[in-house]
């Protein structure tokens, strides 16, 4: 018997992943995680439950310092999960603030809070025992991590643009609503995590993701304008906001970004988003769910490296995409409306409001709130939440924002902030606008380091910028990522650091300051040392050559030190 | 005609060998009953005189003052059977009662004089009424108990079915550790019983410490010369093949006074970074050596002491380390005999009373009247820690008169050949402690795991343990409960049974204190469940919940099945602490039995007695 094939369009595509068949005899993303949850001789989860996790928010992980070292005293890899929660918009209330700070105290390895670019925190290192604890916990403050992993439609991330607060209010608004109108309907996760009834599911519950779901993970964003936070063109799907007056009225819609590739496969890459237009806010969630289905129908489901919607588009056509949606959704796409997007980093200081209140921006290096010697940030934070009335917002910079702050308050704010070495006037321009991705020794898909590499090396770039003259408001956006998966968008910075194998790195230049360009590789599987000598010499020309304002990413491409990617399928490997 | 020992005894010149008619054997018969013997024997054919035999030694086992012959007696010898022997039976946990009683018969052989050698428990205890001269060699297990080859005749001595013996003429040699409270409890009890039952001790018991070796030796001379007296004859030994276990396993030249140099392969810690315990995993070469082992069985290893404790230890006292002492006829340095020859590590509560006394210590002095606080005191702390309660000169000569002679470790192995070939592997706990500022480390723990390095040398033997066996029969169940670094001997029956595709179920116990640091051999029991070998492991961490879960917690939660499987014949096996767990399991696995079984305290008492027995509940606890 031949396996099934996959067939879009008349189209063969190929059999299907094997991922296809977990999900299709998982139950409703059930699997036998239960069964697995009473297992005491192992720390992880077997089979087809391992995967499984992943649509309940959980990666199944192990400290990889001390991997080889177990192994040696016969003991398994040090198996725990990393949790990953499900905050639109990533605004988050003191109250939950205390309450995840506590639980990162008590019962994961690392005690720490980690902000991530998918504007959400990061529980890293919880053993097994403690998972159902863990959502237990999260579901009394009203928190849960359903669909921010797997082939779903993850966290879905808002501007956290405090200023324009009104428009932040209902662009947040829509944030939510898109992510509870896309999220799984089983109801496997109030089962397994909270001891919920045990409810039948069918595929009637599941109309916009099916007893499939979806071929690969899937990303959606709000942004407003001229932000880009959370950077578009590193997501499926994208509500630009537009405003009339202060007043949301409508979106452009934007779909097919990506920046996972695989490295030597140049059937991978990243990938910018296309406009398919503008749409009125009622039609909001329709076009949602039509870009989703339509990724669920034609998405590869054969080859997971070419499954995502990205993808989807260059083989079917973006205009053959965007009828069946218009289709699908029932609207008509107008032309997009005019907007821009100038910057992406987040404002780190005070600002305030319209509304009058004040929003402090805390730097977080590499979204990691632990207590550091000397500098007792996740302290530092939980004692803000203590006196906090305001909400907090994590950034898709994996930034802190305490958000809503009275007069009364701020001085008192900002003095805790201060003490707790939250707020430092020493941090440079340069390592505002650095970032990396988790990596070693928790992800299990690293190749090299990533979060514990930067420091260092933004400190090394400091010295370059300094040795050539540059203004200290000069910087570079730099972003480095332990593998071409993606969570560092190193894909679209103008300095881009792609894990290869233990201290080596792929190094892509020219990207834009808005986030509207993918940079390509300069150079192939160097070192660190290699990468420095490199850029030694390119902001040496930097800081003589450029014209006016000219960005590092624009003035690489400009002269011809590296090609610019406009079409990533044709261009990125070229 | 009479066989009657006291008869025999007195006619010492028919033992010079002048009946020529006879075989060579001497006669116990005088001239009257030898010259009657003589007539009927020579009108008889062998077969007539085989049937003889048989008649003759039927009604020697009714005669109740008549020796307990062995069964393998030759036909011929009928008439020339010795009328007295010297029966050794010995009560053994470990194998050091059966090896001194061992060395106790080759002594007797030696000087001629007729001896059977009886594991206790294929002696049957009613048989002690036809002996004359028996010497019980007896170690104390545990907490005061019977060695569990000996529970039977322990118990049958002490119960009304036991018969008077006033003819019998006994002696015992208590083998124990003076750092327990019921020292050479077993050896007491059986020297009481034998007593009690109207028997004439014809030496002192002696009760031995854990260097016994000495002791032992200029006892066992003693005893042989009194026996010798009694039965004065000469005799060719008659010599009882042992029972189960034996038989399988090849005699080594090597043995405790004779260890094999074998060479360190490993010494891999197997507990995880963030563990409170360092746990060993020990990988010895056998490599050319012939020595066998078989599941089950100890490894003794002699060991060195640090040369940083001894110089520790001299300069408490007051002494350089050159002082020159003597022992066992050899002239060496005091830091040397520190080093090679004597116990400088664990403290006893001799060694208290006498440092004490010599220190004139208020505070020891308080502990020696008070025997319980005493005894704690010596097992909790090192003999360096007791020498620095008062700071006392000695002589090098009085120090090691505080000392006991060094003796080797034994440790549970933890492979069995059929997967290790030429290797022996050992779970070894290390012991570490904080005294103070400094750190107190185990002598031979230590040893195998910090100053040894991989590739060095180690004198090691192993000790046979005949009470600790898996089932003949590859097709019975198997329960094994070993915590901590009891987990031993179960990674070799597994390795063994999973060599010898054995078709019986196993259920492994395993606990420890934390799951991610301390789950010994954790991957290696992965496979085996994966295999499908292991047929069921749980595990219980003690401190990864607030309330404690042990070993025994587990096992009552899977009571019913348990139940089912001791119903279907499983064996049960315990390994590891003796003080809580071994009696916490044995409290769980009574409780099962009332449960499930619907029985009595006391019958569910009774159950694990009778398996015990039948061995089906073998324990290797220490």
């Amino acid at each position: 018997m031949s396996k099934e094939q996959q067939q879009v369009l008349g189209e063969v595509l190929g059999p299907l992943a094997d991922n296809e068949r977990l999900k299709r005899e998982s139950n409703f993303l059930r699997g036998t995680i239960e069964q697995d949850l009473q297992d005491r001789i192992t720390g992880g989860f077997t089979a087809d439950n391992f995967q499984l996790i992943r649509f309940h928010g959980m990666y199944q992980q192990d400290d990889r310092d001390i991997r080889n070292e177990r192994t040696k005293q016969k003991l398994e890899p040090l198996h725990n999960v990393m949790l990953r929660a499900r905050m639109p918009g990533g605004v988050i209330t003191p109250t939950q603030w205390l309450a995840i700070d506590k639980f990162a105290t008590d019962h994961s390895l690392y005690g720490s809070i980690r902000l991530t670019t998918r504007q959400t925190f990061q529980f890293h290192g919880v053993l097994k025992p403690n998972i159902k604890l863990m959502h237990q916990t999260l579901n009394s403050i009203g928190i849960d991590s359903i669909a921010t992993a797997g082939d779903v439609n993850r966290n879905v991330l808002c501007t956290t643009n405090p200023v324009e607060s009104e428009l932040h209010q209902e662009a947040y608004e829509w944030a939510k609503k898109i992510s509870e109108h896309l999220l799984p309907k089983t109801k496997a996760y109030a089962e397994i995590w909270l001891d919920g009834e045990k409810v039948e599911t069918t595929e009637d519950d599941e109309p916009i993701l099916g007893k499939h779901y979806l071929p690969r993970k899937f990303k959606t964003t709000v942004v407003i304008p001229p932000q880009n936070d959370v950077d578009v063109h590193a997501n499926d799907l994208n509500f630009v906001a537009i405003a009339d007056q202060g007043k949301l009225v409508g979106f452009n819609v934007l779909v097919g970004g990506g920046l996972a590739m695989t490295h030597g496969d140049t059937s991978t890459y990243p990938r910018r988003a296309d406009d398919f237009g503008y749409i009125p806010l009622d039609k909001t969630l329709d076009v949602a769910a039509a870009v989703v289905t339509t990724q669920r129908d034609w998405g590869n489901r054969s080859n997971r490296k070419n499954a995502k919607t990205k993808y989807t588009l260059d083989r079917v056509g973006s205009d053959v995409f965007k009828a069946e949606v218009e289709k699908r959704a029932g609207v008509v796409f107008e032309s997009s409306r005019p907007y821009e997007f100038t910057e992406r980093g987040d404002r780190i200081g005070w600002v305030e409001g319209i509304d009058g209140k004040h929003h402090l921006a805390l730097f977080i290096e590499n979204g990691r709130l632990l207590d550091f010697p000397g500098k007792p940030l996740k302290t530092g934070v939980a004692e803000i939440a203590k006196i906090h009335k305001g909400d907090f917002r994590m950034t898709a910079n994996q930034n802190l924002i305490v958000a809503g702050v009275s007069t009364a308050n701020k001085n008192k704010i900002e003095k805790i902030a201060v003490a707790h070495g939250l707020m430092d006037t020493t941090v440079s321009e340069q390592r505002k606008n650095s970032m990396a991705c988790v990596a070693f020794p928790t992800c299990p898909l690293a190749m090299a380091e990533a979060e514990r590499f930067l420091p260092q090396f933004v400190t090394d770039i400091e010295g370059l910028l300094d040795k050539h003259g540059l203004a200290k408001e000069d910087n570079i956006i730099m972003r480095v990522t332990g593998c071409p998966n993606g969570c560092g968008r190193a894909m679209l910075a103008e300095i881009g650091l792609v894990g290869k194998a233990p201290g080596r790195y792929n190094l892509h230049l020219g990207g834009n300051r808005g986030g509207t360009r993918v940079p390509k590789m300069y150079k192939e599987n160097i070192t660190e040392k290699q990468i420095l000598e490199d850029i030694d010499l390119l902001v040496g020309r930097w800081a003589k050559e450029r014209n006016h304002n000219e960005g590092f990413g624009d003035f690489t491409i400009r002269a011809g030190i590296i090609e610019e990617v406009v079409v990533s399928k044709r261009d990125f490997y070229a | 005609m009479s066989l009657n020992k006291k008869e025999s005894s007195s006619n010492t010149e028919l033992s010079q060998g002048n009946t020529p008619e006879l075989p060579s054997i001497a006669s116990p018969l005088n001239d009257q009953q030898l010259n009657q013997l003589q007539q009927t024997v020579t009108s008889l054919s062998s077969q007539q005189l085989a049937w003889v035999s048989g008649y003759f030694w039927g009604l020697s086992q009714n005669q109740p003052a008549a020796a307990a012959a062995p069964i393998s007696q030759a036909a011929a010898a009928v008439a020339a059977k010795p009328a007295g022997k010297l029966s050794i039976i010995f009560a053994s946990q470990t194998g050091n009662a059966k090896g001194v009683a061992e060395a106790l018969e080759q002594e007797a052989k030696a000087q001629g004089i007729a001896v059977a050698l009886y594991d206790a428990s294929d002696y049957k205890g009613k048989n002690l009424a036809k002996e004359t001269h028996v010497i019980v060699v007896a170690s104390t297990n545990g907490e005061g108990e019977a060695p569990d080859n000996a529970i039977e005749l322990h118990e049958f001595l002490q119960s009304k079915k036991a018969p008077k013996l006033p003819n019998l003429n006994y002696a015992v040699i208590g083998l124990g550790d003076s750092s327990y409270e019921f020292f050479c409890q077993t050896g007491k009890d059986f020297d009481s019983y034998l007593s009690k039952l109207g028997a004439t001790s014809f030496i002192d018991r002696i009760d031995c410490d854990v260097d016994y070796e000495a002791q032992a030796k200029e006892w066992r001379g003693k005893a042989l010369e009194s026996v010798k007296e009694a039965l004065s004859f000469g005799s060719e030994a008659e010599i009882v093949q042992l029972p189960v276990g034996q038989a399988a396993v090849g005699h080594s030249q090597y043995n405790k006074q004779n260890p094999y140099t074998a060479t360190l392969l490993a010494s891999q810690k197997i507990t995880g970074r963030d563990s409170g315990k360092d746990v060993r995993h020990i990988e010895i070469d056998l490599d050319g050596s012939g020595i066998t082992y078989q599941p089950g069985d100890a490894l003794g290893v002699w060991y060195e002491n640090s040369s940083e404790l001894a110089n520790a230890i001299l300069a408490k006292v007051g002494l350089s380390g050159v002082e020159s002492i003597d022992v066992e006829g050899e002239s060496l340095s005091i830091h040397s005999a520190l080093v090679a020859k004597y116990e400088i590590t664990s403290a006893n509560p001799q060694l208290v009373s006498k440092f004490a006394e010599l220190s004139g210590s208020k505070k020891l002095q308080k502990l020696v009247d008070d025997k319980d606080k005493l005894r704690e005191y010596a097992s909790n702390t090192q003999i360096i820690d007791v020498l620095g309660e008062k700071k006392t000169k000695l002589t090098a000569e009085e120090l090691v008169g505080l000392l006991r002679g060094l003796t080797p470790r034994l440790y549970s192995i933890a492979s069995a050949q059929s997967e290790v070939e030429e290797e022996v592997h050992l779970t070894v706990g290390v012991v570490e402690y904080a005294q103070g500022d400094e750190t107190r480390f185990g002598g031979a723990s230590s040893f195998l795991s910090h100053r040894l390095e991989e590739g060095a040398e180690v004198k090691v033997f192993i000790e046979n343990n005949n009470n600790f066996k898996l089932p003949q029969d590859d097709n019975t169940p198997v329960i094994m409960i070993g915590p901590g670094t009891g987990i031993a001997p179960f990674r070799s029956f597994l390795q063994e049974r999973d060599n010898r595709d054995a078709q019986g179920k196993n259920w492994l116990f395993f606990g420890d204190r934390t799951f991610t640091q301390d789950f010994l051999y954790q991957v290696e029991w992965q496979k085996y469940l994966k295999s499908g070998l292991l047929t069921q492991l749980d595990v219980a961490f003690s401190r990864d919940q607030q309330d404690k879960i042990y070993v025994q917690h587990r096992i009552l939660e899977n009571g019913e099945k348990l139940w089912q499987w001791i119903q279907d014949g499983a064996y049960l096996y315990i390994c590891g602490d003796a003080t809580r767990m071994a009696k916490d399991v044995h409290e769980a696995l009574i409780e099962i039995a009332q449960q499930y079984g619907k029985l009595s305290r006391q019958q569910a008492e009774e159950l694990m007695n009778n398996l015990r027995k039948e061995k089906r509940y073998q324990r290797d606890v220490y």
